[in-house]
């Protein structure tokens, strides 16, 4: 089922085009694929450039401009429900197409056949540059003092959005009473090279695993083991001497 | 020192939440400074096929070539090394064993498979790579792809159709424009790296990139480099909560000392007694 265009204006549907072709013109010129008779609408206006499941909108330097979705665009990448407006007219982009997300059968990996190129002159690949940042160890040491970084905002929208937030409050030592918030899917506790323990948010909640040291992580008083553990509210967690109380968040 | 006391290795397999069977196939082995990860499709098995056959020809054929012979140097009369020239070859060897295979029998027609393969010698990594599976790196605080897909999206971002942020948003995903076994001829795409003592490489196929983001896999293994057999569990434990919708494998490769080729007489002593 290609992705198609509704055309309308003032919310009356004027007709429904079908993306199925690599390009589609639209103008006020006849010749167009979507043929638009009215002087606001230059004779070839904009393009919507179809590659197999994905299309592009292009504003083809048209006298009045495009709005997508009610901002003037030059070229944009259509996504379900998207609305182009072009004068008084609108062009809805329905792409109903279950994202590949939804049906396994969409994931499959598939072959697009391209002739082999024989030249051994491939470019060599970029290494991306992108500079990742990652939030050390949380690191606490029972004789220094040493202030708990705070983990920054979870930038995008966390995993689990069903599970609660849930925090550790540090129950002895120099740093006690400090709490800090899992707002990530990941946070180890402890010192690398002598305890370290991950404390991970999956769907069902936590779970602390141990990670490096020659001890394991204490929960309520007994040892984990090398397993995962759940951890639940009110529980208490004790790694390199010091202890913590795990609880969630109302 | 040698190749294999300097890397750790470990490496995981998981067929997902949604898939019946996994058509990854993954091998490897520190001795030989060797990692292998594919990823094969197809019909009923056929993918397993495709993605064992690329596996087992590339283990095998270039552990038995090491065994005579040192990476680092070159046949006589040969442009590339010998590491190099076994990626490739293999790789192509690997190639027409599944075209073959998938010509002649019907039930495995149009078999293919993705491949990543990386040969740790002379404190380098040599990778070869056909389709999606990828290598990243990382390299104290920065986290990076090493490979760049043979993917139509890939496509489309380096001709700038689309932009890298929007390239999430494509439904053109999983579609790979080289793949190993589909046609009488394959390109791989093979590069040489220099190697730090501290970086860890991640080999994965889609079914981890595709369902983890590139800034949590990264996170991951900053967190647990400390223990690399979690990491790699815990990466296959986000794949699977985040839906688990294709197989997915990654092997991670840890470089805890360096390792040069053996200099001069000492090559040359080790390699009379081989022979």
């Amino acid at each position: 089922m290609p992705a198609k265009l509704i055309l309308s204006m003032d919310g009356a549907v004027i007709k429904e085009y079908a993306l199925d072709k690599e390009r589609i013109t639209i103008g006020r010129k006849p010749h167009n694929d979507i043929a638009i008779d009215n002087l606001a609408v230059s004779s070839e206006h904009a393009a919507v450039i179809t590659i197999l499941n994905d299309s592009f909108f292009e504003d083809l330097n048209s006298t009045n401009g495009s709005l997508v979705n009610g901002t003037p665009t030059l070229k944009h990448f259509l996504q379900n429900n998207d609305v182009i407006e072009i004068g008084k007219y609108k062009l809805k982009y329905l792409n109903d197409q279950p994202t590949q997300t939804t049906s396994a059968d969409f994931e499959k990996t598939m072959v697009l056949r391209a002739p082999v190129r024989t030249s051994s002159a491939a470019p060599a690949a970029p290494v991306d540059e992108q500079n990742a940042k990652y939030e050390s160890t949380m690191q606490f040491n029972a004789t220094a003092p040493r202030d708990v970084p705070r983990p920054a905002a979870p930038a995008a929208a966390p995993a689990a959005a069903g599970t609660p937030v849930a925090v550790i409050q540090i129950l002895n030592g120099p740093n006690l009473g400090k709490e800090l918030e899992l707002s990530k899917n990941l946070t180890t506790l402890g010192k690398p090279g002598v305890q370290v323990a991950v404390l991970a948010r999956r769907p069902h909640g936590y779970f602390i695993t141990h990670v490096e040291g020659t001890s394991f992580p204490l929960v309520n008083g007994s040892s984990i083991g090398e397993q995962p553990r759940q951890v639940n509210d009110h529980d208490v967690i004790e790694l390199a001497g010091i202890k913590m109380e795990f609880y969630l968040k109302a | 020192m040698n190749v294999n006391e300097a890397l750790e290795i470990v490496g995981q397999t998981h067929p997902g939440m949604v898939r019946s069977h996994n058509e990854d196939s993954i091998t490897f082995d520190a001795d030989y400074g060797l990692a292998v990860l594919a990823d094969g499709m197809g019909g009923y098995n056929a993918g397993e096929v495709a993605s064992g056959i690329a596996v087992s020809v590339l283990s095998s054929e270039i552990r038995h070539r090491l065994d005579t012979a040192r990476p680092e140097q070159k046949e006589a009369g040969a442009q590339d090394e010998i590491g190099f020239a076994l990626l490739r070859d293999n790789v192509r060897k690997a190639n027409l064993s599944i075209f073959n295979a998938a010509q002649s029998q019907p039930q495995y027609a149009g078999m293919g498979t993705t491949i990543v393969a990386g040969l740790f010698y002379d404190n380098r990594v040599a990778v070869v790579h056909v389709g999606d599976s990828r290598l990243y790196r990382l390299r104290g605080e920065t986290f990076e792809t090493v490979t760049r897909d043979h993917s139509l999206l890939q496509e489309q971002i380096d001709s700038g159709v689309i932009s890298k942020e929007m390239a999430r948003l494509s439904k053109n995903k999983n579609l790979v424009t080289r793949a190993v076994g589909i046609d009488a001829e394959v390109e791989p795409e093979v590069h040489v790296y220099d190697v730090e003592v501290g970086d860890i490489y991640l080999f994965c196929s889609d079914g981890l990139n595709d369902m983890v983001e590139d800034e949590d896999i990264g996170a991951t293994i900053q967190m647990l480099r400390g223990n690399l057999a979690l990491a790699a569990s815990q990466l296959i434990e986000q794949a699977n909560d985040n839906g688990g919708r294709d197989n997915v494998s990654v092997i991670l490769v840890k470089i805890k000392a360096s390792y040069p080729a053996p200099s001069g007489w000492w090559a040359k002593l080790t390699s009379w007694f081989r022979n």
